[in-house]
C-alpha cells in the first residue's frame, strides 16, 4: 500500500495544476465577460 | 382644393385610430409623413445614414438577426468629428500603445441587443486599419484595437456614431479595472477552494471506510496529515476572508455573521491540527473546508450582484455633454468642457444638449427641459432666459454665456444630492447579521455550558463536544442560502425586466406603505398624441405634410398622427414659413393653409365656427389646442395630450386593494395633473403639480416620517427623490441614469410590472423566512446532539452538507419571479 505515498502527492499536484490553469485563465480575463460570447458565438460566418 | 369641398359646416370629432403605417428601414418605429422623397422610408436622418453606411459595407445581416430579436431604438447619429479623440491630451488620457496597435475602451449609447454586438464586431470591415473591436455586452464598452499608421481613431469614432453606436471615452477606467480584478482574485480564491475541499473530502472518506476496516495506522496519520496541510491552506488564503472581517467586527464591536463562522472555522481547525499532531482523536478537516468553499459562493454570487449595479453607475457620467463649442475672437472651437469657465460664450447647435447653466445671448429656440423639469412640453428660450446644463435644444442654434458649470449646475447639484442620497441611505441592518450577533453569543454561552457539564462527566471528551457543537452549529444556512435566494430572485427579476438593486430592496417592497408616483411617462405615455379633432377629415393629410416640414414636437405629433397611412401621394408644400413658439404656415397643394397656436392663427384668420372658444375648453382640461386655418378661415381644431396609459387604472386599482397610498407629483402644469389625477380617481390633494426636482425631494423626505415611501419615477428629474426614498422605481425606457439612483429599474413601459415586482418581492421573502426556519432546526437539533456529546465528525460531515443543501434546494425550488424555472 506503500502506492499510496507517490499517488496521492500526485494526485495533489495534478489538482494544484488545475486550479493553476484555472488561476491564469482567471488571470488572463477568460471569466470577465460572461454574457457576450454566448451571443458571440452563435453570429460567426 | 379637396379642403374647401369638405363639410366645413358640420365640424366633427374623430377619435384618432390606431392604423398601420410605414415603419423605418433602420429602426423600425413608425415613419412621419415627409414632404421629401416619395419613397422615405426612414424616420429621421440618423436612421438613414445608419443604414446608408450599414448597406455600403454588405452588413444587411444585421437586420435579420435583429428581427428575430425584436428590440430596437432610433439611430443616434451625429455631425461630430471626432477630431477631439486624437488630440494629445485625449491620447494620454485614454489610449495605449505598443508595436504601433492603440488601444482604447469606448463607451456606446445605444447598444441594446446581441444583434448590435454582431454589427459593432463587423467593424474592421467597414474601418479598414482597425485590427479588432470586442464589445462587452453587459456593459456596452467596446474594445478597439487598431493600427496608428492606417487610421485615426476619430475616423474609428465617427464611423461608430454613423451607424447610430455615439461613442464616449469610458471615463473611470480605474474604477472599473480594479472592479475587474477584485472579480478575477475571487474567482480564483473561490477555484483553491474548491479544489482543497473536494480532495479533503476524498481523504476523509478513506478514512471513514478505515473506521470500519483495520486501517493501517500509518496510512491513517498520513491521510490525517494531508487534510490538515490542505485544509491549512484553504483557511490561510481564501479562508482568510472570514478572520480578517471577524476581526474587523470584534474591534469595532458591530458583530455580524462573520464571527461566528470565523469561530467555528478556527475551533474545528485548531483542535484537528492538535488531534492530528497528538495522533489520536476526532478531525473536522472535511468540514471546515467544504465551510470554506460553500460560504466563498455565496459570497461570490453577492458580490457579482453588487458589482453590476457599480457599472451601471458610470452611465451616470454620459448625460452631460463632455465638449461645448466655445466662441472667442478666432472662432468657434470644439473645447473639453472643463475648459468653460463663467462668462464665456458657448454655442449650442440644434439637437445638441446644453453643455452649462447660462443665459442666452443670441437666437430664438425651444429647449427641452425634461431632464430637469420633467415637463413634457419644450419650453421656448430667446435672448435673456436662462437654460439649465442637459437640456436638450431642439430648433435653432443658440449662443449661451456660461453661468456655472460642472458640479455647479443644476443638473450637476442634482447629482450630487443623488450621490449623498445614496450615501445617506441607512444602511438597513441586514436580518442575517442582527442574527450572528445573537447566535455568537448564544453558541459561545451553549459551547461552554457543554465543556462543563462534560468536564463534569468525562472530562477527556470534554473539548471535543464543544468543539463538535461549534463546527456543526456554523451558521451556513444564513451565510449561503440567503444570498442565493436574492441572487436567483434578482436574476429571475432581470430576465422578467425588472432590475432589481440589492436585497434589502425585496425585503422593503414586501410590505405595502406610501407609493409617490410621477406623471409624464409614468402614468401617461409621455409623448404627446392626437386626442381630439374637430373638423374635416380631408384636411386632415394636407396638415400632416405641412407639419412634417417641422422639427418641434407638436408638429411630430400631428404629422405623425394625421397622416393618411396609404394616401396615394404626398400633398407637395410650398412657401412654407414657420414662427417660433406660435405656428407654420404654407401652400399646401395649392391651398393657404396655417397651423398653430390659437392666438397665432386668431390673428391671420376669421373663426365663423367659435372654434378658438372650443380650444379654449381643451385648454383647461389640460390639452394643448391647434387650430388650422383654410384661405383665412379657421376650418379645424386639434387638440394634443399625453395620454394615460391603457393599464395604469387598474394597476393603480390593485395598488391601492394591497394597502398602498398613492400621491400623484408631477413637475407639469396644474390643469394637466389634476385632469389626468381624476380621471385614474386621485383625490385633489393627492395630486401636486409643478412639482420642481428639489419639492419632490422634500416631499419624499417628509413623507418618510409616516412611513415608508415607495417613489416611482422617470428619468434624472426625479433622481435625488429616487435616491431618498427608501425604494426608488425608475419606470421610463431610457433613462438609464435614473438606475443609478434608484433601487430598481423597470425596463417595460408602464407601471403594470410593479405588480409582478411586488409580488416577487413577497414571495421571496417567504422563501428567506422559510431558509431561515429550516436553518434554525438544523442549528438546534445538531447543538442538541452535540450538547448530548452524540456528534462525531462523520455526522459532522453529513449534518453540515445536509442543511446547507435542503437551503439551497428550497431556494432554488422556489418560484419568486414569475414560473417555475
Amino acid at each position: 500500500m506503500s502506492v499510496l505515498y507517490i499517488v496521492v502527492p500526485l494526485a495533489i499536484l495534478l489538482a494544484g495544476a488545475g486550479v493553476l490553469a484555472f488561476a491564469w485563465a482567471a488571470r488572463s480575463g477568460q471569466f470577465d465577460d460572461v454574457d457576450s460570447p454566448a451571443e458571440r458565438m452563435l453570429h460567426d460566418d | 382644393m379637396v379642403a374647401n369641398a369638405g363639410p366645413l359646416n358640420a365640424p366633427q370629432t374623430l377619435r384618432r385610430a390606431a392604423t398601420a403605417r410605414t415603419s423605418c428601414r433602420h429602426c423600425g418605429q413608425i415613419v412621419p409623413a415627409s414632404t421629401s422623397a416619395a419613397d422615405a422610408a426612414f424616420c429621421c436622418h440618423g436612421c438613414e445614414t445608419a443604414y446608408a453606411v450599414i448597406r455600403s459595407c454588405g452588413l444587411e445581416r444585421y437586420y435579420e438577426l435583429r428581427q428575430n430579436l425584436g428590440d430596437t431604438t432610433p439611430a443616434l447619429t451625429s455631425d461630430r468629428t471626432y477630431a477631439d479623440f486624437d488630440e494629445p491630451t485625449f491620447r494620454s488620457l485614454y489610449t495605449r500603445s505598443s508595436g504601433g496597435v492603440s488601444r482604447c475602451d469606448l463607451f456606446l449609447h445605444g447598444v441594446h441587443c446581441a444583434a448590435c454586438l454582431w454589427l459593432i464586431e463587423r467593424l474592421p470591415r467597414m474601418v479598414p486599419g482597425l485590427i479588432e473591436a470586442r464589445l462587452d455586452l453587459r456593459r456596452s464598452i467596446v474594445r478597439l484595437s487598431w493600427d496608428d499608421s492606417v487610421v485615426a481613431l476619430s475616423r474609428i469614432a465617427a464611423t461608430l456614431a454613423s451607424i447610430g453606436y455615439p461613442p464616449q471615452p469610458a471615463r473611470d477606467r480605474k474604477a472599473r479595472e480594479g472592479r475587474v480584478r477584485e472579480d478575477r482574485r475571487q474567482l480564483v480564491r473561490l477555484a483553491t477552494a474548491g479544489a482543497i475541499a473536494g480532495n479533503v473530502m476524498l481523504f476523509a472518506a478513506a478514512l471513514y471506510a478505515g473506521m470500519f476496516d483495520a486501517m493501517d495506522p500509518a496510512h491513517r496519520q498520513f491521510f490525517r496529515w494531508s487534510s490538515m496541510i490542505l485544509t491549512l491552506v484553504a483557511l490561510a488564503w481564501p479562508g482568510r476572508v472570514f478572520f480578517t472581517s471577524a476581526w474587523a467586527a470584534i474591534r469595532t464591536r458591530t458583530p455580524h455573521i462573520d464571527v461566528p463562522i470565523a469561530l467555528a472555522l478556527l475551533a474545528g481547525g485548531a483542535w484537528s491540527v492538535y488531534t492530528t499532531v497528538k495522533g489520536e482523536g476526532e478531525i473536522y478537516f472535511d468540514t471546515v473546508s467544504v465551510l470554506v468553499f460553500a460560504l466563498l459562493a455565496g459570497r461570490f454570487f453577492q458580490s457579482r450582484q453588487q458589482r453590476s449595479s457599480a457599472d451601471e453607475v458610470e452611465l451616470l457620467f454620459s448625460l452631460t455633454p463632455s465638449r461645448a463649442r466655445l466662441v472667442d475672437d478666432a472662432g468657434v472651437r470644439d473645447v473639453p468642457i472643463e475648459a468653460l469657465t463663467p462668462g464665456v460664450i458657448v454655442e449650442v447647435r440644434a439637437g445638441d444638449s446644453v453643455p452649462c447653466d447660462g443665459v442666452i445671448v443670441e437666437g430664438d429656440s425651444h429647449v427641452d427641459q425634461s431632464l430637469l423639469s420633467g415637463e413634457s412640453r419644450p419650453v421656448r428660450a430667446g435672448r435673456g432666459e436662462r437654460v439649465a446644463a442637459g437640456s436638450v435644444n431642439l430648433s435653432s442654434v443658440l449662443r449661451v454665456r456660461v453661468e456655472s458649470t460642472g458640479e455647479e449646475t443644476r443638473v450637476g447639484r442634482l447629482m450630487r444630492l443623488v450621490g449623498e442620497g445614496a450615501s445617506r441611505r441607512a444602511p438597513i441592518v441586514r436580518f442575517a447579521d442582527r442574527a450572528g450577533h445573537w447566535f455568537t453569543l448564544g453558541m459561545l454561552l451553549l459551547a461552554a455550558l457543554t465543556l462543563c457539564v462534560w468536564l463534569a462527566i468525562e472530562p477527556s471528551h470534554a473539548v471535543d463536544h464543544a468543539v463538535a457543537l461549534l463546527v456543526v452549529t456554523c451558521p451556513c444556512a444564513l451565510g449561503l442560502a440567503t444570498p442565493i435566494v436574492l441572487t436567483l430572485a434578482t436574476g429571475r427579476a432581470a430576465r422578467r425586466q425588472m432590475l432589481i438593486r440589492g436585497g434589502d430592496t425585496l425585503q422593503s417592497l414586501s410590505t405595502p406603505g406610501i407609493m409617490v408616483l410621477d406623471k409624464t411617462g409614468t402614468l401617461t405615455h409621455g409623448r404627446l398624441t392626437l386626442v381630439e379633432w374637430i373638423g374635416p377629415a380631408a384636411i386632415r393629410p394636407l396638415i400632416a405634410a405641412l407639419e412634417s416640414g417641422s422639427t418641434h414636437p407638436i408638429a411630430r405629433a400631428l404629422a405623425r398622427d394625421l397622416a393618411e397611412p396609404d394616401a396615394p401621394r404626398t400633398p407637395r408644400v410650398d412657401h412654407l414659413e414657420q414662427t417660433t413658439g406660435a405656428g407654420i404656415r404654407g401652400l399646401v397643394d395649392g391651398v393657404n393653409l396655417v397651423v398653430g397656436s390659437v392666438p397665432f392663427v386668431r390673428g391671420l384668420a376669421a373663426d365663423p365656427h367659435a372654434l378658438a372658444e372650443r380650444a379654449g375648453a381643451f385648454a383647461a382640461d389640460g390639452l394643448t389646442p391647434v387650430l388650422a386655418a383654410i384661405n383665412g378661415t379657421v376650418v379645424a381644431l386639434a387638440a394634443l395630450g399625453d395620454t394615460v396609459r391603457e393599464e395604469t387604472g387598474s394597476t393603480l386599482a390593485a395598488l391601492r386593494s394591497r394597502g398602498w397610498t398613492l400621491l400623484i407629483a408631477s413637475g407639469d402644469d396644474e390643469r394637466v395633473v389634476r385632469h389626468v389625477g381624476q380621471s385614474l380617481g386621485f383625490l385633489a390633494g393627492e395630486c401636486l403639480a409643478g412639482q420642481s426636482p428639489e419639492q419632490k425631494l422634500a416631499l419624499v423626505e417628509g413623507l418618510k416620517s409616516r412611513g415608508k415611501v415607495v417613489m416611482v419615477g422617470d428619468g434624472v428629474n426625479d433622481a435625488a427623490a429616487l435616491a431618498a426614498a427608501d425604494v426608488g422605481i425608475a419606470v421610463h425606457a431610457g433613462a438609464e441614469a435614473s438606475l443609478a439612483a434608484s433601487d430598481v429599474y423597470l425596463a417595460r413601459p408602464g407601471i403594470a410590472t410593479i405588480l409582478e415586482l411586488l409580488d416577487g418581492c413577497e414571495r421571496s421573502m417567504i422563501v428567506i423566512r422559510r431558509n431561515l426556519w429550516v436553518s434554525l432546526f438544523y442549528n438546534v437539533t445538531a447543538a442538541g446532539l452535540a450538547v448530548a456529546g452524540m456528534i462525531n465528525p462523520l455526522l459532522a460531515a453529513v449534518v453540515m452538507p445536509i442543511s446547507s443543501l435542503t437551503a439551497l434546494g428550497v431556494s432554488l425550488r422556489s418560484r419568486t419571479f414569475g414560473d417555475r424555472p
